[in-house]
């Protein structure tokens, strides 16, 4: 129908496959981070160490080089379990600011307006909501964490040869499920409270303050309960455990394993919990 | 087409039965819900958008049922809710855009029916703004817009005039007529205002407390009322009443020259006039009687 008629006619054409709907929301959220200017130089800023590592290691490989530049071979660090996660924990702390920066952004301005009835009233569920919220975050941290990541280890395996990549092969796997694991519990987090807290700014601190701040409110209740399992509250020390234990490194705390695993668990059923409390398409007022 | 069958429909929310064994069956092209504030039309509305659950019974809505079909219904309606709802980071076009993607349109075609859907409701001018920077009737029109976008066969209205100010309440209502005209879509109106249910709709539902009141076909009600007559008559009026009883009418004399009558099927007015002329009796006032919905309505809450 041509606009300047404008008579109301029904739609007739084809309909998009149900499955498919749950990208359209990461796809409209996707164009309007992508016009901040800010989100743009932050994700240019996080590819920053892993060019750095990857120089690195194609430095360590190339003897000649390091000859020219008068470098002892011997005082470089070895690539290894331990290097691949010294950048774990290095992209993922930028991975926190970056979900700090974009988390709250997603759910709020819906909540913000009321504005779920709209999306509910279709053939459209929460579930697929979340899915497609979640999406994006996983997208973007995505491709600041495990993305790098694992070409670094491709560039390593590449010059290491086969033999290396034979016996390392499971570094390749931990650096994958160690930072998707550490992704998707910053989602959910992300989502989680920006679902509660509408200010966006402040939705962003709140983020920032369960991830840097769990670590004195730890070691607080460790100190006056006597105990360790305050260290369950500081979710970076949580994930670097099991990274510990992923890239079969001693640990660094006296965190059992087990109890690290079970607290992110926790965690991430929290988040989800104050999800479906949240997203709904309308709230009964007692 | 039946449009919306509610059979023994409740709805409970922890100890309080906000609807209660609701039994209808409404098929005209516009079905007005009336009732005053807390008689349970919103949550009518949000429960056969599927937002509340049914406690018992249930309802049918285009033939399809609200607890096992739901998808399909949401795919079939659209839905302007009542509150001031809105994503306020969106412009007007990329909102209802999104919105007709989520109701299954392809890309390219959700783009051209929002551009269409926002020039029809009057935004055409204001569709690149922001809708947080909307006023309310503009943001009422960005609503009814969204809803529209897809081509719904059924569209909900709740509270559609709400905040409006005359003249903005009469584009919705000559909206709401043209989409009830088009023939295109059935529509299901929710409002206090009896003037715009009364404008718009051919049926109505009338909720007291959680229950049905009252159900009535409108334009059945204005044929009705077209065989109830009252006039006053000055002069010699002697003998009016038994000449209108001779004629097929039921006639009773209210004293002062006034009559009330009831015409019976194919009486022509003119006999009345030809009547009155025969024997110079001048008659000063002849009226329909006019049973308004808001005499329905208070029947209703009176009862």
């Amino acid at each position: 129908m041509a606009v300047y008629k404008r008579t109301y006619k029904a739609y007739s054409g084809a309909l998009t496959p149900r499955w498919s709907r749950f990208l359209i929301l990461p796809r409209y959220a996707y164009s309007r981070l992508m016009q901040s200017k800010f989100v743009v130089l932050y994700l240019m800023a996080c590819f920053f160490f892993p060019l750095l590592c990857a120089t690195f290691i194609y430095l360590s490989h190339n003897l000649s080089v390091l000859e020219a530049l008068n470098v002892p071979v011997g005082r470089l660090f070895q690539i290894d379990n331990k290097f691949f996660e010294f950048f774990c924990g290095f992209q993922g702390g930028m991975a926190c600011l970056l979900t700090a920066f974009i988390g709250p952004g997603l759910v709020a301005p819906d909540l913000a307006n009321s504005g779920l009835p709209l999306y509910f009233c279709r053939p459209f569920t929460r579930t697929e909501y979340v899915t497609g919220k979640l999406s994006l975050l996983l997208y973007f941290l995505s491709l600041v964490t495990w993305f790098p990541g694992l070409l670094v280890f491709a560039i390593q395996a590449e010059l290491a040869g086969w033999q290396w990549t034979k016996e390392n092969a499971w570094i390749g796997a931990a650096i994958l499920a160690g930072l998707l694991l550490w992704d998707v519990f910053l989602a959910l987090m992300a989502l989680a409270l920006s679902a509660w807290v509408k200010w966006r700014i402040a939705a962003g601190g709140l983020i920032l303050g369960v991830l840097f701040a769990g670590a004195g409110f730890g070691a607080a209740v460790n100190s006056i309960v006597r105990t360790n399992y305050g260290s369950l509250l500081d979710l970076r020390q949580v994930i670097a455990v099991i990274w510990s234990q992923m890239f079969r490194n001693e640990l660094s705390t006296n965190v059992p394993v087990s109890e690290a695993w079970t607290a992110l668990a926790v965690a991430c059923g929290i988040c989800l919990w104050l999800l479906a409390r949240r997203v709904k398409a309308f709230e009964v007022v007692k | 087409m039946t449009v919306l069958e509610l059979d023994g429909l409740g709805v409970r929310f922890g100890q309080r039965d906000i609807l209660q064994d609701l039994r209808v069956s409404l098929s005209g092209r516009t079905v007005g819900l009336l009732g005053p504030n807390g008689a349970g039309k919103s949550t009518l509305i949000q429960t056969l958008v599927g937002f509340c659950q049914p406690s018992s019974g249930t309802a049918r809505v285009l033939g399809y049922d609200i607890r096992h079909d739901l998808p399909r219904i949401r795919s079939l309606i659209g839905y302007m809710p009542e509150n001031d709802t809105f994503i306020g980071n969106m412009t007007a076009v990329s909102c209802v855009r999104m919105m007709g993607e989520l109701s299954g349109l392809p890309p390219d075609a959700a783009l051209e029916r929002a551009h269409e859907a926002l020039f029809y409701v009057g935004l055409g001018e204001a569709r690149y703004r922001l809708l947080g920077t909307y006023s309310l009737g503009m943001k009422q029109l960005a609503k009814l817009a969204q809803a529209i976008v897809h081509g719904p066969k059924l569209l909900i209205l709740d509270e559609p005039t709400n905040g409006l100010d005359p003249p903005a309440r009469q584009r919705m209502i000559r909206l709401i007529q043209e989409m009830r005209d088009s023939g295109e879509m059935r529509l299901l109106i929710c409002s206090h205002l009896l003037r715009d249910v009364e404008e718009t709709c051919e049926e109505v539902l009338i909720l007291k407390q959680g229950r049905i009141v009252q159900s009535c076909n409108l334009e059945e009600e204005r044929r009705a009322n077209k065989r109830f007559v009252e006039l006053e008559a000055y002069g010699h009026h002697h003998g009016f009443a038994d000449a209108m009883t001779a004629l097929g009418c039921e006639c009773l004399h209210l004293g002062l020259g006034r009559f009330r009558m009831v015409l019976p099927d194919g009486f022509e007015l003119r006999e009345i006039y030809r009547w009155a002329s025969g024997r110079d009796v001048q008659l000063r006032r002849l009226n329909y009687r006019r049973d308004t919905l808001e005499e329905i309505f208070m029947k209703a809450m009176a009862n």
